[in-house]
């Protein structure tokens, strides 16, 4: 048996197919991933993610160590609330994980993966001893992730007039505590939404009025779906600690300014940049793959051009939203506008774009 | 729960087997379609196919994973569900009847001795 978390029972009551993730029981889905992905286009589903590990980061020290831990830089959220996507390096410049942090006023909250929690909490420990700080895990919340286009009225419903109003006035990527809960309009699915910290004792009861209103449970199945057509990495799919953020479509998550400031990985990182595509390996990048024909890009499909292996898919999938299969790929330095993938020993044309491929419930690249 | 009908046989690659005279109608099981999630595509044979037992027929993907089809019989592919083509889903929605994959002639009896009943493929899944 794995780890359960606070709303277990409920997803049972709703039918769910219980599967294990990282060592949690987890839902993958509740009767049809594909019904749970297009309600969170259309309408509004939720997703009980509390699987993954909140961690507050307190103490006088806490802004310089995490300019020293991440590699984008926590300067940049300059009002409380505001939220910052980043990579946490290795020196080497690989992914020990990726995060969002939240700016709340004084110090920090951090919001990582489940299958990294442990290695996350050694790694930060270890960074931590020269600094005057405090690392606390959260194991009393539980997060609940209420996704798309009416995600927030819904919510907003919900509570009262006041918690409302708080949260109608988040801006994307944006957080505010109401309560003792935390809400932030971020998500992993492409569409509008939030993110919400609820205590475990709370979960059950919040869970069930939302279930009431009308919102559909989703599963880790419909997660994978919406975050791969928004065009968002999943770690150890996508990247891992051997690969460079450079090489998983992270560049924008590197914060090279102020050039002071010296993140852990940062000489890697530059390394890498100034060799560019010079060395074998160095001008690796992410790309999207589109295949209309009839077949299912999957992870680690090879990517062929001319004849040869330009590289591999890392998540690939069938997009319930454009009826055909898409893919994000690493692949070595330009490849043009059209290769090929090896699907069962058959090569089939596939199309290069610019991920994301949907946002908002529409088709988004060329 | 998923359905195990006692009146068919089955592989344990999870295909069931209709034998009406001598063609053996083909699919994939409750249990199976359960565990694939929603089917996308489904690649059935051509028809005057030649197989033999254990041949690769087909392929069903749903959006998690890609599986092959087996023949459970030698014979020669004689009708294919086309339907499946535009609507996969049946797969899921009736596994055991539009959901059909393909008929294929048989001539040897004892191919379906080699077929287990339903309380052994039940014993199958079990041990999985």
């Amino acid at each position: 048996m794995g780890q359960r978390t606070a709303l277990y029972d409920s997803h049972l009551q709703a039918g769910a197919k219980m599967v294990d993730f990282g060592g949690w029981d987890m839902p993958i889905n509740y009767g049809s991933q594909i019904e749970e992905h297009n309600v969170v286009r259309k309408a509004a589903g939720m997703f009980d993610v509390s699987h993954m590990t909140v961690i507050d980061v307190t103490g006088e020290q806490c802004k310089a160590y995490l300019q020293r831990l991440l590699a984008n830089d926590v300067a940049k959220l300059k009002t409380p609330g505001k939220a910052l996507y980043t990579g946490m390096l290795n020196p080497q410049g690989g992914v020990i994980d990726d995060l969002i942090v939240y700016n709340m006023d004084g110090w920090y909250r951090l919001v990582v993966n489940c299958a990294t929690r442990e290695k996350d909490l050694a790694w930060m420990t270890r960074q931590a001893q020269n600094f005057a700080v405090d690392i606390k895990e959260r194991r009393d919340f539980a997060i609940l992730a209420v996704q798309g286009p009416e995600a927030i009225a819904k919510v907003s419903a919900l509570v009262t007039p006041e918690q409302a109003a708080l949260i109608a006035a988040l801006k994307v990527f944006q957080g505010v505590e109401v309560g003792e809960w935390f809400v932030a309009r971020t998500g992993y699915t492409g569409e509008d939404g939030l993110e919400m910290l609820i205590p475990n004792t709370d979960i059950v009861a919040f869970w069930q009025q939302l279930v009431a209103a009308g919102v559909v449970p989703c599963g880790l199945g419909a997660r994978d779906t919406l975050r791969l057509e928004a065009g968002m990495n999943l770690y150890g799919s996508d990247m891992d600690e051997t690969v460079s953020p450079l090489a998983a479509g992270m560049g924008w998550t590197i914060a090279w300014e102020p050039a002071e400031r010296d993140f852990i990985g940062r000489e890697a990182l530059e390394k890498q940049r100034t060799a560019g595509a010079a060395a074998k390996g160095a001008a690796y990048r992410q790309v999207g793959l589109v295949l209309e024909e009839r077949g299912v890009l999957r992870g680690h499909q090879r990517v062929i051009l001319n004849n040869e292996c330009v590289g591999e898919i890392t998540s690939g999938t069938f997009s319930p939203t454009l009826g055909y299969s898409i893919a994000l790929a690493r692949v070595d330095g330009e490849i043009g506008a059209n290769v090929q993938v090896e699907i069962r020993n058959k090569c089939l044309d596939v199309q290069v774009v610019q991920p994301p491929f949907v946002r908002h419930g529409k088709k988004v690249f060329e | 729960m998923s359905e195990t009908p006692t009146e068919l046989r089955y592989l344990s690659s999870h295909e069931w087997v209709r034998i009406e005279g001598d063609v053996a109608v083909v699919g994939i099981t409750d249990h199976a379609q359960h565990a694939m999630g929603d089917l996308v595509y489904v690649e059935v044979p051509e028809v005057g196919l030649e197989l033999a037992a254990g041949d690769e027929a087909g392929v069903v993907e749903s959006v998690k994973a890609a599986s092959d089809i087996y023949s459970p019989v030698s014979g020669s592919v004689v009708e294919v569900n086309e339907r499946l083509e535009a609507e996969p889903e049946l797969v899921n929605s009736d596994p055991y009847g539009d959901g059909w994959m393909f008929k294929v002639t048989y001539t040897d009896d004892s191919e379906l001795d080699n077929m287990l009943t339903s309380d052994e493929y039940l014993a199958h899944i079990e041990d999985e």
